[in-house]
């Protein structure tokens, strides 16, 4: 039992770091209607962005842990934005109007790009970080000798996300920019008509998702303590997973299906296999796409001719 | 069909300096941001296992100093040639010559090809790179029957290519078979996997599908690092043995063929071999699409491709086309995969990446999608260019990334941008390609 809890705490929050990728995933989906390919890259991006300013700040000789944090979250998130800004408008603008599967393709070959170019930038080498937010609390420890731990990281780790869930909820729904994101994902042309800027909020949603991307990055960073330039992509592809989980689309669903596919992949590990841990998060895709295809909180797709 | 669409863009003002400046100005000052962090410090490991770093300011500022100047020759080159209209159809004169033109090449390139092997006997690494676009214009073929003539997006065609090898290589070491009776066998498997793939994603489209099918590719890959007792895990298999011809080896021995024929072995004899039969295996692939688009199962494909639904109200079973497209298509992968594994004598699950997978649909894609002959020059074209870069190994993926956006940019509907219909009234004429629809399906 105190098994399960202590991996119920570490699914949740592998799962969180899922579900800010998924985010981004799900609204490029909803608005644009492609797959971003690029977006787990992006995620790597954010990751080595708050590396290297983690570094330059500790060399000036900072030494306060939470403002470090702070501005490391800060920068990671502004620079990384500004990648996602430019992937857009480089690699998918030009394509808005083209065939469907020429941003696809252009995605495929940007997430080539970015993990090709931190590889070149960085290097190939994996970039390990010492802990940097340590201790913890112990929640129950058994006689039989197996504590279930919560460490000062994990909580770091679900703060932040659920502040920057509350943050994003709030700007979607209550803003201007997210009545137009809304009006946009409904009806281009029509958005077009009463004044909505489109490209400028397609833009702003990659920004978003970005920065949002940039938290998972950072939180990955500092709950692994390692990055590459390859982790990208099988992070992307799980936050994908996540997404269509729950519900491409919609923005909960993929919450949502962050913390199902966090707590099957953590599960999975503990009662079956680690090294069939991917294999059982891409199978799950597969089955959800087959039983479930509008996911958990999905609208169902009608089928136009 | 044939009058020239009117020129529909307005007329562009000259260039202004200042604008130019401007969006340059920009474009370097996101560059700065951009590359500021991720090109200006570089991190790496120090010896204590503590991370260290450097700046490198001067790598930094040349670079924002290429953005800078390439965003003004891009806008400069921008103006010059004025908005370009992709949508105009060819004009009947230019159709005719380009028909003549498109009946020759193929020909000729094909006894081009036949005669490589006498021309650049003495020449190693050119029958290699040979073989190597051989290979990549197969598995191109392979491909464009599920995403060119069927329109369904498969991006992970790579595992029925590793299906093929690993079938070959198994069956070679364990049981001792030959390659030509474990060739079948290896395309028998990959198209049984073909099914297998194809029965559940049956009622998927378009991104889904493909996301799908780089799930499976990617299954199929850490099934195979994972599975170590069969597969060998990340150490692949060693010592597959070479092809024979028809049951006589190619080796100096007494039994030799050199031997047989009364002259000198050489090693050449072998790579010759290999070129001539993965030239006769992609023109066995390329005769059978050619066929098959001319029965009513090809007929089925591309009317799936154009409309799923009118598909299905005119009778055809899309289950079964979408099948036989998906079984016919991995079957020509997993032949690939067997040549492959002959041909190197040794695989690893490193050969089966996603990028394969990415280079192959990105060579269709190039061809323009259902084109045999553009995926062949877009094979000729791809490859050529990865060696070109040879040199330049961790750049390599780079600028296939890059290339692959400037190409959807500049071109998405690939080089040959027209094709034939299968299907005309009177007479064939050659319709733009955007005409044509890609597979929602």
């Amino acid at each position: 039992m105190d098994y399960f809890a202590q991996q119920l705490i570490n699914g949740l929050v592998l799962g969180s770091i899922y579900g800010l990728i998924a985010i981004g995933y799900t609204m490029v989906y909803g608005i644009v209607g492609m797959i971003n390919f690029a977006h787990g890259d992006i995620f790597m991006i954010g990751g080595f962005i708050a590396l290297i300013t983690f570094l330059v700040l500790v060399s000036f000789g900072l030494t306060a842990i939470p403002l470090i944090l702070l501005i490391v979250l800060l920068v990671s998130m502004a620079i990384t934005a500004l990648y996602g800004w430019t992937v857009e408008r480089i690699a998918y603008r030009p394509l808005r109007h083209s065939f469907r599967l020429a941003p696809m393709l252009s995605a495929i070959g940007m997430s080539f790009v970015l993990s090709n170019f931190s590889q070149v930038a960085q290097g190939a080498r994996v970039k390990p970080v010492p802990p940097i937010i340590t201790g913890g609390y112990t929640l129950h420890d058994s006689a039989g000798g197996f504590a279930v731990q919560l460490s000062n990281i994990q909580i770091v780790v679900v703060l932040t996300t659920v502040v920057l869930l509350a943050i994003f909820t709030w700007l979607v729904a209550r803003t201007r920019l997210g009545r137009d994101m809304r009006a946009c994902e409904q009806d281009q042309t029509m958005a077009a008509l009463l004044g909505v800027d489109v490209d400028r909020t397609i833009s702003m949603t990659f920004v978003i998702g970005s920065a949002l991307a940039a938290v998972a990055g950072m939180m990955y960073l500092l709950y692994y303590g390692l990055v590459d330039f390859y982790m990208g992509f099988v992070a992307g592809i799980k936050a994908f997973t996540a997404a269509v989980l729950g519900g491409i689309g919609s923005l909960p669903g993929a919450m949502l299906g962050g913390l199902a596919i966090g707590l099957i992949e953590t599960m999975w590990s503990a009662y079956f296999s680690v090294e069939y841990k991917d294999v059982a998060a891409f199978s799950i895709l597969i089955v959800v796409l087959i039983f479930l295809p509008t996911g958990l909180l999905g609208r169902p797709e009608v089928e136009k001719v | 069909m044939s009058v020239t669409a009117p020129d529909s863009s307005p007329v562009t003002s000259p260039p202004s300096i200042p604008f130019i400046l401007k969006k340059a100005l920009i474009s370097a000052a996101v560059a700065l941001v951009l590359f500021s962090l991720m090109i200006g410090v570089r991190t790496e490991a120090g010896p204590t296992g503590q991370l260290i770093y450097w700046t490198r300011f001067g790598e930094l500022a040349s670079l924002v100093a290429a953005v800078f100047g390439g965003s003004i020759v891009i806008e400069l080159l921008r103006q010059w040639l004025g908005p370009s209209d992709t949508r105009q159809l060819i004009p009947p004169s230019v159709q005719g010559g380009l028909a003549v033109a498109g009946r020759l090449v193929g020909p000729a390139l094909l006894i081009f090809t036949l005669l490589v092997p006498v021309i650049f006997y003495d020449q190693r690494y050119i029958l290699d790179l040979g073989i190597l676009v051989l290979t990549y214009v197969m598995l191109g073929w392979g491909l464009n029957v599920v995403v060119g003539l069927a329109g369904l997006l498969d991006l992970g065609y790579v595992a029925f290519y590793a299906v093929g090898a690993y079938s070959y290589a198994l069956l070679a070491t364990n049981f001792g078979l030959s390659f030509w009776v474990c060739l079948p066998l290896a395309g028998i498997l990959a198209s049984f996997w073909g099914v297998l793939l194809g029965f559940p994603v049956l009622r998927l489209r378009g991104d889904y599908l493909a996301i799908v099918t780089l799930a499976f590719g990617e299954i199929i890959r850490l099934v195979i690092i994972n599975w170590q007792s069969l597969t060998g895990g990340p150490n692949g298999v060693s010592g597959i043995p070479r092809p024979s011809f028809f049951g006589i080896p190619l080796t100096p021995g007494e039994d030799g063929f050199a031997a047989r024929l009364g002259i000198e072995f050489s090693p050449t004899h072998r790579i010759v071999f290999l070129f001539y039969l993965i030239l006769a295996l992609a023109l066995l692939t390329n005769w059978v699409t050619i066929r098959l688009r001319r029965l009513p199962i090809g007929r089925a494909w591309e009317a799936l491709r154009e409309d799923e639904v009118a598909c299905r109200a005119l009778g055809i079973n899309t289950t079964t086309t979408k099948l036989t497209a998906f079984a016919t298509g991995a079957m020509f992968g997993g032949f690939a995969g067997a040549f492959f594994a002959t041909r190197q004598g040794f695989i690893s699950p490193e050969s089966f990446t996603f990028q394969e997978s990415a280079l192959v649909l990105a060579i269709v894609v190039l061809g323009g999608m259902g084109s045999q002959l553009g995926v062949a020059l877009a094979a000729l074209a791809m490859i050529g260019g990865f060696e070109l870069f040879r040199g330049l190994d961790q750049y390599r993926m780079l600028v296939f990334g890059v290339a692959m956006v400037l190409l959807m940019i500049w071109r998405p509907r690939g080089l040959i941008g027209h094709r034939a219909p299968t299907v005309y009234l009177k007479q064939s004429q050659a319709i733009s390609s955007d005409l044509v629809k890609e597979g929602h399906g």
